[in-house]
């Protein structure tokens, strides 16, 4: 009984005092980034009503004037008139959006987002569920997203919602694999599936791109050094994968407004388009909080602090989660910042350079990158010629893997002015 | 010919492995969010930033003072330096008025009236403000040169009622205008 109310508590305050919050304020920070960088002010009016409270006036000051724009939007969603148009599929235009908002918010299920806490002499994990499948299980209710939008393409019986959701199809197919191939060499190298256990050890050893602390007998800095580059490969594909994922700039192919009109949601209005917007946001801090997770070091602050901070103490009151709460959240805000910059900065691709990239690079340096990884991560297990045979077969097959994406390549014709 | 061809330049290999250009798209965009902040984007001073991009923020600064002399703002009759109203009521405005926001019952003059021999003036003038599309033709129609556009932008109102400008309103926008036309004055 208890712990199911443990759980109900976690999910409450987690999902919904933890997740969704974020999702306004990444529309604040997109916003107000987007502006800055276009050299203009964005919302900067809307701000934490203190005159209700009986202040003299709103807080504006410190840039967050209109962090509560995100808030007036949505209210004004709800009141904006739900139109649903004669000739759509209405079952299925009625759960497209639930299909693409719900499985962002279970994703976040399986995320740690602090240490342990302890109180009463209960210790509990800041993650909802601990199982010991987090990257598996976020891949395969993550990737549940493009039933939504595939599914809101073709129930809107129009034909631009219909490319965008088709589109959507493709990109998801293509990024996918480069995805769950990417994580490999991260899973071989920690031996581990779970999360928590997974930023436990990068708390402890550093972590997977800074590996500068806690080194010992099985983690020397030699070997997390080695490891460092296949591990950087790993990032780059699997953030850039992520990138396609969530729909995101330069990948936002299912939804561009310059050839689409509003892509898979141009017949939607009011709410259920928020839904879908919403649903974008949430996996785009999903996506950051997923990174942060695996690759920069979860919750943990690094430099071996983290013990000190998990045994903060008042009284019976362990509030260390607490501070590695904040810790995560500032990173995945950061990360989030860093996912705003690439979409105001890179231009969209074009289609067939998206599924190039995707298919032709991706996947086969993703491919190339597990042997890599696992050759590193075996390496002193093996004697050395075996280690050495190893390696030339790995450098043969990444050159005949580079020569064959090149001779297949299509050039297109020369022509002369 | 009416096909253009042309040769997609060739790309140097750092060029094609994409990242360099991408680097340099970082560095373009965080360069315009650092002088933004600073308030020292391009061409911010010429269009008095408030200090944030190269943004005016509205209802604190206005823009008045960088009105050029051809604005063309709220449309306003005028009376000469007599305090005579010029507007005789011809309603060239009101047939010219492509929005047809322009709306004149003539009046008579009185014969005791000491400019009885102007014969007419508006006895109402209403300009519709949600209509009117500031073109400026009835300043251009005017013959007496009693309609004018004037400088003010900030036009609002609660109803639609509010938005018609009846002649009392518009005399006070316009105010006196001296010169121009002389041949109702006694002088002459």
């Amino acid at each position: 009984m208890l712990d199911l109310l443990i759980i109900l508590i976690k999910i409450i305050a987690l999902t919904f005092c933890v997740v969704l919050p974020l999702v306004p304020v990444s529309v604040f920070f997109e916003r107000r980034f987007c502006a800055i960088i276009q050299d203009r002010v964005g919302p900067n009016r809307v701000g934490i009503p203190l005159t209700l409270f009986g202040f003299k006036k709103d807080c504006s000051i410190l840039g967050i004037g209109g962090l509560v724009q995100p808030v007036a939007d949505g209210i004004k969603l709800f009141l904006k008139e739900d139109f649903t148009p004669k000739h759509v599929r209405k079952a299925f235009y009625w759960l497209a959006p639930a299909l693409t908002v719900a499985p962002a918010l279970i994703t976040a299920c399986v995320i740690p987002f602090g240490s342990d806490i302890s109180l009463f002499g209960y210790t509990e994990k800041l993650v909802i569920a601990n199982i010991d499948i987090g990257p598996l299980f976020i891949f395969s209710v993550a990737s549940l997203t493009v039933y939504g939008i595939a599914i809101a393409g073709w129930a809107s019986n129009s034909k631009f919602p219909f490319l965008g959701g088709i589109r959507s199809t493709a990109q998801m197919i293509s990024y996918e694999i480069a995805l769950g191939l990417s994580i490999i060499p991260v899973l071989l190298y920690f031996g581990e599936l779970n999360l928590s256990t997974i930023v436990q050890q990068q708390a402890e050893h550093g972590w997977l791109l800074l590996p500068l602390w806690g080194h010992d007998a099985t983690h020397t800095l030699a070997s997390k050094l080695l490891f460092w580059f296949p591990a950087v490969v790993s990032f780059l594909i699997f953030t850039i994968s992520i990138f396609a994922e969530t729909n995101r700039m330069p990948f936002d192919l299912p939804e561009c407004e310059t050839e689409l009109v509003g892509g898979y949601h141009t017949e939607y209005s009011s709410m259920k388009f928020a839904m879908f917007f919403m649903g974008e946001y949430a996996a785009m801090v999903i996506g950051s909080a997923l990174i942060v997770t695996i690759f920069l070091g979860g919750w943990s602050l690094g430099f071996g602090t983290d013990v000190w901070i998990s045994q903060l103490r008042i009284g019976d009151f362990g509030y260390g989660g607490f501070i590695h709460l904040a810790i995560f959240l500032a990173k995945v805000v950061a990360f989030i910042l860093f996912f705003i910059l690439v979409r105001w900065t890179i231009p969209r691709f074009r289609y067939d350079q998206l599924m190039k990239l995707g298919w032709v690079i991706f996947f086969e340096a993703a491919l190339i990158n597990v042997f890599l990884a696992a050759l590193i991560v075996a390496a002193p297990d093996l004697t050395a010629a075996i280690t050495a045979i190893g390696a030339v077969l790995l450098i043969i097959v990444t050159a005949t893997i580079i020569w064959v994406a090149r001779v297949s390549e299509v050039k297109p014709p020369i022509l002369r002015a | 010919m009416a096909v253009v061809k042309l040769q997609r330049p060739k790309l140097a290999p750092g060029e094609q492995i994409y990242l360099t250009a991408l680097l340099k798209g970082f560095f373009l965009t965080m360069t315009h969010a650092v002088k933004s902040l600073l308030g020292k984007s391009m061409g911010a001073k010429e269009l008095a930033s408030s200090g944030l991009g190269v943004t005016m923020q509205y209802p604190e600064q206005t823009w008045d003072s960088h009105l050029p002399e051809y604005y063309r703002g709220a449309p306003a009759l005028v009376t000469d330096e007599q305090g005579r109203e010029r507007c005789v009521s011809c309603q060239l405005c009101e047939f010219i008025c492509p929005p047809k926001a322009i709306r004149i019952v003539p009046g008579e003059i009185p014969s005791d009236d000491p400019w009885a021999k102007v014969e007419k003036r508006p006895a109402e003038f209403d300009i519709d403000m949600i209509r009117c599309i500031y073109c400026g033709m009835c300043e251009e129609v005017c013959p007496e040169q009693a309609i004018f556009l004037r400088k003010d932008y900030v036009i609002t109102g609660l109803s639609r009622k509010e938005m018609v400008h009846h002649k009392d309103k518009l005399y006070q926008i316009g105010g006196i205008r001296t010169g121009l036309v002389n041949k109702w004055n006694e002088l002459k």
